[in-house]
């Protein structure tokens, strides 16, 4: 199975399926290699429809607490990008149908070159990237070559991208549009239900994609609200969150860290089932 | 390839610098940072902000400063004929206003009502509480944690003026984690924020923005030293952390080969101890803040943490014109140790009865280095940016002595 098609399979399973995604993202490597490679692993069982694996930053601009201080874990715990990408791979080895979609800052990918770490991205079986700090004004870096390479490039919208600016935003867009419903950080504010229903019907007229909205959504009736009015529902700081509430005081996760977070995403996963 | 007939006509309209600069922000900020790119395009050619900047400059500021000759240092070092730029007698007690005055009209053109800024030793942030206790607007400063610790004068400066002060916990708690925090609050207030980056880095417009703001320096130089000399100098050397003052000296300089330019980065305790400021000198190029650039980071793309004994060169990455200079070989950068920078400020002050700040003292290090073997008629500018008054607690500890 290709890269594209990978995610494209999954999109219409759900919608046979009549039912939105659930999108879970977690730090590659948080709070350290092993157990963040069983968590991932357990994922699709317990009902996430697509993988966001974060790639840890030193400076994650755009995130809140929860992810800095996640990915902070990570980096401490030895993650490397070349981590990142190994996780994926001994993922992609048991599971050939679940999308993962590597997320993070362009400077550890400029860093290892554009073209080796596609070429790693490629052959462990990643099928698509959102790159927070590379703008449509920055296709030439690393969307077009990702493109080229065969990985969905996913963009972000946010409520500050107009009419006029969406057709620019949306160009280069494959895989699914992701809609960041807040103009803010990661793991603060909470959009409504009508703004973003709005947002996504504006979203619809541009484009044909699939749309996922994430930032601000915590809980099970949260997801269910989303999927109501989108296509896929993303996950992130509060699984972050849940993960940190079952580290000990040294920052080592607990037995059953594992086990309380796939549990919540079992939780989250009842609320795209309706 | 073809040839350059100038130094002056960057960056191209998507913001590059050669290889370096660029827009490298997150959605949310890229419809506001293209605006500000229209407003400040729209402003550079309306008279009346020019008209309004000159007023500001000269019976606010105090523009034009000094040029001033450094006599008995001249004849300390025994040769290049030395001149200060006196930006440290500027309101505020350093070349930061100059930016923040261009940027707070701005922000008033575009009917933003909220300023925010980060600021490294507090010079940056003083000066924005300043204008915007003179603008009327609310002002928030991210500053970190350390540099709240150990510039306890400008917190409190900064208190006074009405703003209100951030401490920001995140990486070492310097200059870059204010950044980020900075860029944070700004994603999530984005329709009202202005946002009034300190130095020449950031998403374009800001490093080119920036520099034009503090292009000031280096045009009054010409002048001055004309005036004063009847010829260019031969030589202009200022200390770089993000970059803004050197950029200001050096940028109407830039197309004159026969100036001799220097950027003097911070080597903290050394470049070989890893424990430095020194992006360019130890630096990759890479892409954090908005803009590629040299960074010092680790070979996974990681930001290191910069280190000096000034905090206002404790940044770990550089304007991304600077990085463009350096790599077409137009300017010269080198570094210098706390220890070297120490020795010069103690010597300015006893020798011309100023007292430099801890980041032109890097300066003046690099020039105790390069004066002396130069002859008497060579013509060397420094750029005196801001004034010591801040440093002298954390000096004295620096020197063992309890006050």
């Amino acid at each position: 199975m290709s890269a594209k098609s990978r995610l494209e399979h999954r999109f219409g399973a759900l919608k046979e399926a009549g039912r939105g995604g659930l999108f879970t993202f977690v730090t590659a490597g948080d709070p350290d290699p092993e157990t963040s490679l069983a968590l991932v692993k357990g994922l699709p069982a317990a009902g996430a429809d697509v993988i966001e694996l974060g790639m840890p930053f030193s400076d994650p601009m755009a995130d809140g607490p929860a992810i800095q201080a996640s990915s902070l874990r990570a980096l401490k715990a030895g993650t490397t990008l070349e981590g990142t990408l190994d996780l994926a791979a001994a993922f992609r080895q048991e599971d050939s149908e679940t999308p993962i979609i590597l997320m993070g800052y362009y400077n550890p990918i400029y860093r290892m070159g554009v073209d080796r770490f596609l070429e790693r991205a490629v052959a462990a079986g990643v099928d698509g990237l959102i790159i927070v700090d590379l703008p449509p004004e920055e296709d030439e870096e690393l969307c077009k070559p990702a493109i080229a390479a065969g990985l969905h490039w996913i963009r972000l919208t946010t409520p500050t991208t107009d009419d006029a600016r969406l057709p620019e935003v949306l160009r280069n867009a494959s895989g699914f549009i992701y809609y960041v419903s807040i103009m803010g950080i990661t793991g603060t504010k909470s959009a409504s239900r009508e703004a973003v229903a709005a947002a996504v019907t504006r979203l619809q007229r541009h484009s044909d994609l699939p749309v996922a909205v994430g930032f601000g959504i915590k809980t099970a009736e949260d997801v269910t609200d989303t999927v109501a009015v989108a296509d896929a529902a993303v996950v992130g700081s509060a699984l972050v969150e849940c993960m940190r509430a079952n580290l000990d005081e040294t920052g080592k996760a607990k037995p059953q860290l594992v086990e309380e977070v796939l549990a919540f995403v079992r939780a989250l996963a009842r609320g795209t089932r309706g | 390839m073809s040839v350059r007939n100038t130094y002056r006509s960057g960056p191209d309209e998507r913001g590059h610098f050669g290889i370096f600069g660029g827009r490298f922000v997150a959605e949310t900020l890229m419809p506001l940072i293209l605006a500000v790119e229209e407003a400040y395009g729209a402003a550079k050619h309306d008279s009346s902000f020019a008209e309004e900047m000159r007023w500001l400059q000269a019976h606010y500021v105090g523009r034009p400063s000094p040029i001033y000759f450094a006599e008995r240092l001249t004849e300390h070092f025994g040769g290049a004929k030395l001149y200060f730029k006196r930006d440290e007698l500027n309101h505020t007690g350093s070349h930061k206003i100059n930016n923040c005055l261009g940027q707070i009209l701005l922000a008033k053109r575009m009917g933003k009502t909220r300023i925010i800024a980060e600021t490294g030793a507090g010079q940056h942030g003083v000066a924005v509480a300043t204008v915007c206790a003179r603008f009327n607007l609310p002002c928030v400063v991210y500053m970190g944690e350390t540099d709240v610790a150990r510039q306890a004068p400008n917190v409190f400066r900064m208190k006074l003026l009405g703003a209100e002060v951030v401490p920001v916990t995140g990486g070492t708690g310097t200059l870059k984690d204010a950044m980020n925090e900075a860029l944070r609050d700004w994603v999530a207030n984005v329709e009202s924020t202005f946002y009034i980056i300190g130095t020449v880095a950031g998403p374009h417009p800001y490093p080119a923005m920036v520099r034009d703001f503090q292009s000031v320096i280096g045009a009054e130089v010409r002048e001055q030293m004309q005036a004063q000399e009847g010829r260019l100098p031969d030589s202009l050397v200022a200390c770089i952390g993000g970059g803004s003052n050197a950029i200001g000296l050096f940028h109407p300089f830039l197309d004159d080969e026969s100036v001799r330019i220097i950027g003097v980065e911070a080597a903290g305790r050394g470049i070989d101890s890893g424990e430095h400021a020194a992006s360019l000198t130890g630096g990759e190029p890479g892409v954090l803040h908005g803009n590629r650039t040299y960074l010092l980071q680790d070979g996974d793309g990681q930001i290191k943490d910069a280190y000096s004994i000034s905090a206002g060169l404790d940044y770990p990455g550089i304007g991304p014109e600077h990085s463009w200079l350096k790599e077409i070989g137009r300017v010269e950068y080198v570094s210098v140790t706390d220890r070297e920078a120490l020795e010069a400020f103690q010597l300015c002050t006893a020798k011309e009865g100023i007292i430099p700040a801890l980041e032109p003292a890097h300066a003046l290090a690099h020039v105790a280095n390069l004066a002396p073997g130069l002859p008497k008629d060579h013509l060397m500018v420094m750029n005196l940016c801001g004034r010591g008054d801040k440093d002298v607690f954390s000096v004295a500890e620096h020197l063992g002595v309890s006050l």
